[in-house]
């Protein structure tokens, strides 16, 4: 029995070895060594110099750095709610059964998500436009004096729509998945005392929705502190607005290939990461915890 | 609901119609419907025919990444969470754990470290750097493991194994069988992933010729965009390139649906 088990636990760990040695190479290894060089000081006269915290605590003192975290942290109070809100209301539509033609909806909804987030934010900014832009010739239209989308504080929301757009169709996805596992005798014992269709939607169908909304929660979350393509490519658009340290991860990002700033680059990766593992699991927990006295 | 669905067509409708226009008729007429003439053939050869032909190349590495990327990523997740889902082995809780962590670790914050150490090891700015990065799906493996779960009773290995079928022939050909929806699934995504990665490439490649589309793109819109050079001349470039770069996702998407969203049922509850 014993020779077997050991067979059986072989087997495993053959089956496991490519997962584990890519898994070793691209995530494990790569943070260790954003965690070694975030340790150290890139000198032009002598070299590589150990510095211990030091770029850790130049970062947290780091008012673009701070900016940034605050920047994305409003972002997605605002940005998370109403997009998992939507895809919330969509995947209860397309589930009720009273939709003309629910697979159209379900797949013409879905369908940004297949489109590249370059791409999104190419279409979206051209659309803002207020000169040659559909919004600008809207404007026209209706002879409405509309605001500038891609600047001062109009420039966010703008963004937020980018991303809510792209991800609502794959939440509401994620939603109605979760919808179609409720095991039918429930309704029926919810017919049998006589609830009506909202009746069913609040105490069935939402308990349902939570373990999904959970899942889309973490994630969307940890979406918005790696804000990176949208703004990135806005850029160009509106150059004035989105600066350098516009989201942490532009920062990480400009530091490291427009200023050579490595080192302290890394602490700023290693502490973007950092803080997203934890609100992830804060938001987690909390959600959970609700989840158990609700 | 019909005003989500507008909501969610109406940008790829713009795109649509304005890779129809020919360049007069990009800025003087209206952006939903169409212009005078229509252009999108011609638009279309003047993408491929541009800078020699680099459009062409583009689409080939996304092409090339997508597949090696994305099918790697796949296979690998599907052998590693059969291996979680029905071998026990020591370490296996341990390494579930440690794998569940490492989904809220985020490729952006990942792909810095990563150019780094290829740096050091010699092999940014060639296809390696590009798809050897994506080989690796937590997420891929959390749902195979959970569709393992679901999908392969442990009597029917059993079976075989008394039967005298090695590890290997049992995998390939009732696992794997039984797997397959959920390994659609996991392929689907992790295509979306690398067709539409940006980050890692653009930190990773700096010869144009080894761009994938979304870097590529996104050079020909500072371009246009730029002043110098280049300028309106671009713009009908940049917005059929684009519509192009999108249509090959969408489809496989279409065609294949019934498959995926089955597979995505079981993982999305196990949540």
């Amino acid at each position: 029995m014993s020779s077997q088990r050991r067979r059986t636990a072989l087997t495993g760990y053959a089956f496991f070895a490519p997962f584990l040695l890519v898994f070793l190479a691209t995530v494990v290894l790569p943070l260790g060594y954003a965690g070694y060089l975030s340790l150290f000081h890139e000198r032009l006269v002598g070299g590589r110099v150990f510095v211990g915290l030091d770029n850790y605590l130049k970062a947290l003192s780091d008012p673009v750095f701070g900016a940034g975290l605050l920047r994305v942290t409003g972002f997605l109070v605002v940005q998370v709610p109403l997009m998992l809100g939507l895809a919330v209301v969509a995947a209860l539509a397309i589930d009720s059964g009273r939709l003309w033609r629910p697979g159209l909806f379900r797949a013409g909804v879905f369908v940004p998500y297949a489109v590249p987030a370059v791409v999104a934010a190419l279409m979206w900014g051209y659309l803002y436009g207020t000169d040659f832009g559909l919004a600008g010739q809207l404007g026209k239209l209706l002879g409405l004096s509309l605001p500038d989308f891609l600047g001062g504080s109009w420039l966010l929301a703008a963004i937020g729509n980018i991303v809510t757009w792209e991800f609502v169709g794959y939440n509401m996805l994620i939603c109605y998945a979760a919808l179609r596992a409720i095991p039918p005798e429930l309704y029926e014992a919810a017919e049998v005392d006589g609830a009506g269709p909202l009746r069913v939607a609040w105490s069935v169908k939402l308990p349902a929705l939570r373990p999904a909304l959970l899942v889309a929660t973490v994630f969307s979350v940890i979406g918005s502190f790696q804000l990176f393509n949208e703004p990135s490519i806005l850029q160009s658009l509106a150059p004035a607005s989105i600066t350098t340290g516009y989201t942490p991860n532009l920062y990480a990002y400009n530091l490291a290939f427009d200023g050579l700033r490595f080192d302290y680059s890394a602490a700023i990766a290693v502490l973007v990461g950092l803080v997203t593992v934890v609100i992830a699991y804060v938001v987690h927990t909390v959600t959970e915890r609700r989840e158990r006295q609700g | 609901m019909l005003l989500m669905l507008g909501y969610a067509l109406l940008p790829l409708v713009w795109l649509f119609v304005s890779a129809t226009k020919s360049d007069a008729d990009l800025f003087s007429s209206f952006g939903l419907w169409f212009g005078g003439e229509f252009s999108l053939w011609d638009n279309i050869k003047r993408v491929l025919a541009y800078d020699n032909g680099i459009y062409l190349s583009w689409f080939g590495n996304s092409l090339l990444y997508a597949v090696a990327g994305a099918g790697g990523a796949a296979l690998i997740a599907t052998l590693g969470g059969y291996a979680l889902a029905k071998f026990d082995f020591p370490g296996r809780r341990w390494l579930f754990l440690l794998v569940l962590g490492a989904i809220s670790v985020p490729g952006t914050a990942l792909a810095l470290p990563t150019y780094l150490l290829f740096a050091e090891a010699g092999i940014v700015d060639s296809a390696w750097a590009v798809i050897l990065p994506s080989l690796a799906s937590p997420f891929g493996l959390y749902l195979m493991r959970a569709y393992a779960l679901e999908a392969v009773p442990d009597s029917l290995l059993e079976a075989a194994r008394l039967d005298g079928a090695g590890e290997l022939r049992i995998f390939g050909t009732i696992a794997l069988r039984l797997l397959a929806p959920g390994l659609v699934t996991v392929l689907l995504f992790a295509l979306v992933a690398t067709w539409n990665n940006y980050f890692l490439p653009l930190t990773m490649l700096s010869t144009p010729e080894r761009f994938p589309l979304t870097v590529g793109l996104r050079q020909w819109n500072a371009l246009a965009n730029g002043g110098s050079g280049g300028g309106e001349a671009m713009y009908p470039l940049l917005l059929t390139g684009s519509l192009l770069a999108i249509v090959p996702l969408v489809v496989a998407f279409l065609f294949l649906q019934r498959f995926w969203q089955s597979g995505l049922a079981t993982g999305a509850v196990k949540g």
